[in-house]
């Protein structure tokens, strides 16, 4: 995944921004991230349904893949089954 | 990677709130983003190679901006103060341009370079018009967001290049998207064309804290629009804030209640003078921010808690910290180097050097990049025990007196402490004896108008050592700044000629 690369899921609205890639395959809602949205989107695993926030970024514990989510949706984003945390960003004073 | 997700974001997580605010107009995110892709449309549609604006701060910069970005096109804003002859030759590099703004300017100086001009209304209602039936254009190849001239203050100006992932970087690294409360507004008055100003706009839309555009600064402009929209945040040069003390001083009454921080940068800001506005706005947080060009604007900021403990504080190390521009964002890698290259220790003046996502140091004709990836900023600085940035001018402003490296910021320093002495520059000046020698313009504190030359000799010999004292000492009734605060050493230096 290069960075910059956007994916969709292929069951809900949730849309990502890759910032650091690697060779994984990400999931929302329990299914492999697409380039194009399917005309018919399948069902959420329950399992991950939790929803993806809009402006979050979302990290796997190696810290080897990070997402910014641009679009929010029902279902939440995991690698090999394992979900992926929300950074804490660092807070800065406003300089502009 | 391309910045319209900037606006896209916003406009998505909130399409009714209110985004912008310039002349009495108020445009929601969902407007702005319709607005850009209508922009982005007419753009493409007329085979420019790059998008211009030349014309004051107004709503056509952000739609501008952002059309630019989605239309796959640099973005170039120009400075509608340069001479025609210098605007010319601007316009020159980067023809064909979809120009918005002075139509008839454009028409005097380039006529023949096929430019698409448009005037400010007339790119506005376009743009709505186009977009309301428009929908997102693909996503381009294009890596270049923004170009912009430097002020090329000893050549042609150099075409500074920012790219879509350095602009990303910079905003992902130091904004949290929606972190504004709704109650939260922005008072932007820097011009268009200046990194600053392109900084504000993006920060602003990716916090979704309300921008409040002023066209062009004036301080009793700016006081009334904080009043009356209740801006919450500002960002100043240090001639604005000066300009706004002096209003407020000269008694005017407007309501600054609302103004929570203001942020500053863009050129050196007198201590006394920060000084003052910490006394006259107790409750509001200032953060001092350093940046360039190349560097994508911020790289080391000075944060409110900061300004306080230095304000306040009787320990001289802290209390100094208010002269300095605090410490380098922790995305940032910063180092100080001598004239070799080697990395200097804290305490010791060098080159200021930056590493990090956010540096393009590129321009146009090529990139300022070391092997590493490091940029030299050409601006000479030193680093405390605790690693706050003190600058000290250009690297190019170095006075060498017989091998010796002199910088003029220290010589400036000490004499500012002289009760008559209201502001002051030393530069080099043609010496046979020492290839250079110190020159120093001076401007007398009111009500100092006589000032004893020995005695400020004395003063710098004891302060600092006879290389330092000044061969020649002149009189000005003011420094030349340009309209960025930013002093004009070059033009000081004239004035030392024969």
């Amino acid at each position: 995944m290069k960075p910059g690369t956007k994916l969709k899921s292929a069951v809900c609205d949730t849309e990502v921004m890759v910032i650091k890639g690697g060779d994984a395959v990400v999931s929302c809602g329990g299914a492999p991230m697409v380039d194009d949205k399917p005309a018919d989107p399948g069902a959420i695993d329950p399992a991950f349904a939790e929803g993806s926030k809009i402006g979050k970024r979302y990290v796997d514990a190696a810290g080897t893949v990070e997402l910014l989510c641009v679009k929010a949706g029902k279902g939440s984003l995991s690698i090999d089954g394992v979900a992926l945390s929300t950074k804490d960003a660092k807070p800065l004073p406003s300089s502009d | 990677m391309n910045l319209s997700l900037i606006l896209q974001m916003a406009a998505e997580a909130g399409p009714d709130t209110i985004g912008l605010v310039c002349d009495g107009r108020r445009w929601t995110y969902r407007a702005l983003w319709c607005a850009a892709i209508g922009a982005a449309d007419a753009m493409a549609a007329s085979g420019c190679t790059h998008v211009a604006l030349l014309d004051e701060s107004s709503e056509a910069a952000p739609i501008a901006l952002f059309g630019a970005a989605l239309a796959g096109l640099p973005y170039v804003p120009l400075n509608y103060r340069l001479a025609d002859a210098d605007l010319a030759a601007l316009l020159g590099r980067i023809a064909p341009a979809y120009i918005i703004g002075d139509v008839d300017r454009i028409g005097r100086l380039d006529p023949d370079a096929g430019h698409v001009v448009r005037t400010r209304a007339d790119f506005v209602a376009e743009a709505e018009t186009r977009g309301e039936a428009g929908s997102e254009p693909p996503e381009t190849d294009e890596t270049i967001a923004v170009q912009l001239f430097t002020s090329g203050t000893t050549a042609a100006p150099k075409a500074a290049v920012l790219r879509h992932a350095n602009l990303l970087s910079y905003i992902l690294g130091t904004v949290d998207f929606m972190s504004a409360g709704e109650d939260e507004a922005v008072l932007v008055s820097v011009p268009p064309y200046h990194i600053a100003g392109i900084a504000a706009l993006l920060s602003s839309v990716y916090a979704m804290r309300r921008i409040l555009l002023l066209p062009a600064f004036e301080p009793d402009a700016w006081l009334a629009l904080v009043a009356a929209e209740r801006a919450t945040n500002a960002f100043v040069v240090p001639t604005m804030l000066s300009r706004i003390i002096a209003r407020i001083d000269a008694g005017a009454a407007d309501d600054t209640g609302s103004l929570r921080a203001i942020a500053y940068g863009g050129g050196r800001m007198p201590t006394e003078m920060i000084d003052r506005a910490l006394t006259l706005f107790p409750e509001t947080g200032f953060t001092n921010a350093y940046g360039l060009t190349e560097t994508s604007s911020t790289v080391a900021l000075l944060g409110p808690d900061e300004h306080r403990a230095a304000h306040r504080s009787n320990d001289p190390a802290i209390a100094a910290r208010l002269g300095s521009v605090g410490r380098p964002l922790p995305t940032i890698e910063l180092e100080i180097r001598d004239e070799a290259g080697r990395p200097l220790p804290a305490g010791e003046r060098g080159e200021i050097y930056v590493r990090g996502d956010q540096v393009s140091g590129e321009y146009k004709e090529r990139s300022a990049l070391d092997a590493d990836g490091w940029f030299p900023t050409r601006d000479a600085g030193w680093l405390d025990a605790e690693g706050y940035l003190f600058l000290a001018g250009r690297a190019d402003d170095v006075i060498v007196r017989g091998g010796e490296n002199i910088s003029p910021g220290e010589i400036e320093d000490v004499l500012l402490t002289h009760p008559a002495v209201g502001d002051v520059a030393a530069v080099g000046i043609a010496s046979t004896e020492w290839g250079e020698a110190v020159g120093v313009a001076l401007v007398a504190r009111p009500g100092h108008a006589v000032l004893d030359e020995a005695e400020l000799r004395t003063l710098v010999r004891e302060r600092l050592r006879s290389s330092r004292v000044p061969e020649r000492i002149i009189l000005l009734d003011a420094l030349p700044y340009n309209e960025m605060g930013k002093l004009l050493r070059r033009e000081v230096r004239k004035l030392f000629q024969p």
